[in-house]
């Protein structure tokens, strides 16, 4: 049984200048323990796609669940199983990085006690410990990319999904968000759904892709098998690959980002 | 459930007003410059009503302090929203209803707190009124502030962007002002004057705060006003769940 399935989902946005597909007809399974790569160019649905998942957006068709819990009839089960951070993250730059952990176990129905012990907890996992008194405002990009993991973290969801968790972070960075998301699946068995438009991550991170392009899904499979069937050959690079399945390039690395 | 969430939402955004009491002492500030520089203007007037023309004044600067602050509440969700606070607290199994009204009885409680500021005020320039009419206009500020609040919020929710909400705000604002005869009585005014400001919902509530101000509890002012006040809160507040639950289309 997948950890989540999902059933030509789509949701399309009224718009002044009229009906804008975000995303047309999506079918996907994910396996527990699962790291899943969502592939993408930008404008491609992948954000639209996690917000529905995470019950922020209704679909305007087809259906999913998400660890058990139909997306339409159960969405406190599926918000008590998974996690998200959005591509802007989610904390007050004011606030601290003690007050936001506490504040969001408080909202995951923890005792004050018990929310403030889960708030040292995910703070000495994620490396924030020295940090818990500075304002989240102050803290470096990945940092603040450590901290809203830790948010998410906070109810031990068995899903956790992540938009463009690596955009704007350094190299260092990267490499140890990498590693973190490694440590999470190995150590606890999460399944981690992340999207990105970097393909030296999804090669690197991922243990199967799905690729979107204008809302639907054109290719999945292993990074190996993907590059073999579309790439012309397993040493092919998955920029060609990617090339060949889209009909043209990924977003350049040094795209702006831009928060939707 | 809904009560424990809507405290933690609730002491959330009140630690945030209290770290920055200067823009809460900021806000009295153009109610005050009313009390003292327009205030004195009417003592001599003959306003129609009972009482003292402090007593006329008062409750119409109450309501203006709770119109404008209440209706540019929204301000801060935009603000929020970029941050992608509003959508981190609603992936949580928070109540929707509890997200919309933590935030307004914070709005509410900084009103009063407000209030509280600008009858002392008033006091010491002149205005004597009773005690149970006073805290009866605090309740009409409170209730009138949980209602804009939450109409401000959904439309904050809804346009997303400063450079729309405060020009829609500014059109809502500033007739809802002037028809609802917060600075002076609608009665002095031509006939079809006050009649348009009937239509305005703000123009029941300010004529009941007034028989309060005089010690006049059982009008049909009041009742109006009572009726008013509530039926608005209830509106409001529904839509702005309604808002908070359906976001992001
Ligand atoms: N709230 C919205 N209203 C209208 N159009 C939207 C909204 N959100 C996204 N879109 C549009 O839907 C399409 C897909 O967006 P998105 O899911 O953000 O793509 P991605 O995350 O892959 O870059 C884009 O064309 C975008 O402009
Ligand atoms: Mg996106």
């Amino acid at each position: 049984m997948p950890i989540i399935s999902t059933a030509s989902l789509a949701r399309t946005f009224q718009t002044r200048r009229g009906p804008v597909e975000a995303v047309r007809g999506i079918d996907l399974t994910v396996r527990e323990g699962e790291i899943l790569g969502f592939l993408g160019p930008n404008g491609a649905g992948k954000t639209t796609t996690l917000r529905m998942l995470t019950t922020l957006l209704e679909p305007t068709g087809g259906a999913a669940t998400v660890a058990g819990h139909d997306l339409a009839t159960d969405a406190a089960g599926v918000r008590r199983a998974c996690g998200y951070v959005a591509q802007s993250g989610g904390v007050d730059p004011q606030i601290s990085v003690r007050e936001e952990l506490v504040t969001q176990g408080r909202l995951y129905r923890l005792s004050k006690t018990q929310a403030a012990a889960r708030a040292a907890e995910l703070a000495r996992d994620l490396d924030l410990t020295d940090l818990l008194d500075r304002r989240c405002g102050t803290l470096s990009g990945g940092q603040r990319r450590r901290l809203d993991i830790a948010m998410a973290l906070t109810h031990r969801p068995k899903v956790l999904f992540l938009d463009e968790p690596t955009t704007g972070l350094d190299p260092a960075s990267r490499a140890d968000l990498w590693d973190l998301v490694r440590r999470l699946r190995d150590a606890h068995g999460t399944t981690v759904f992340l999207t990105t438009h970097y393909l030296d991550e999804a090669d690197a991170l991922a243990d199967r892709l799905v690729i979107v392009d204008r809302g639907v899904v054109v290719a999945e499979g292993t990074p190996s098998a993907l590059k073999l069937e579309y790439g012309g050959s397993i040493g092919a690079s998955l920029q060609d690959t990617f090339l060949a399945i889209t009909g043209r390039g990924p977003v350049p690395a040094d795209a702006a980002p831009v928060a939707v | 459930m809904l009560l424990h969430d809507t405290a933690i939402i609730y002491g959330r955004y009140l630690r945030q007003s209290l770290r920055s009491r200067f823009a809460l002492l900021f806000g009295v500030l153009m109610p005050l410059l009313y009390l003292v520089f327009f205030g004195p203007l009417l003592t001599g007037l003959p306003l129609g009503g009972r009482g003292s023309s402090w007593q006329v004044l008062v409750p119409g600067l109450l309501l203006q302090l709770g119109l404008f602050g209440a209706l540019f509440a929204g301000f801060m969700i935009i603000l929020e929203n970029g941050q992608g606070v509003v959508e981190r607290m609603r992936v949580t199994p928070v109540s929707r209803l509890a997200l919309l009204l933590g935030r307004v009885l914070r709005e509410a409680t900084v009103f009063v707190l407000q209030a509280v500021l600008l009858v002392l005020a008033a006091l010491a320039m002149g205005l004597r009124a009773p005690l149970i009419g006073i805290v009866i206009g605090f309740a009409f500020v409170a209730l009138l502030t949980v209602s804009l609040a939450s109409l401000s919020y959904a439309l904050a929710m809804k346009v997303r962007t400063p450079q729309e909400f405060g020009p829609l705000v500014n059109a809502v604002s500033m007739p809802s002002m002037l028809l609802s005869g917060l600075m002076l009585p609608m009665t002095l005014g031509p006939r079809w004057l006050d009649v348009l400001s009937h239509f305005m919902p703000f123009r029941y509530l300010v004529d009941a705060m007034r028989d309060a101000y005089v010690g006049a509890y059982t009008t049909d002012h009041m009742l109006y006003g009572v009726l008013v006040a509530v039926g608005f809160a209830v509106l409001a507040v529904t839509v702005g769940t309604r808002v908070f639950r359906t976001a992001g289309a």
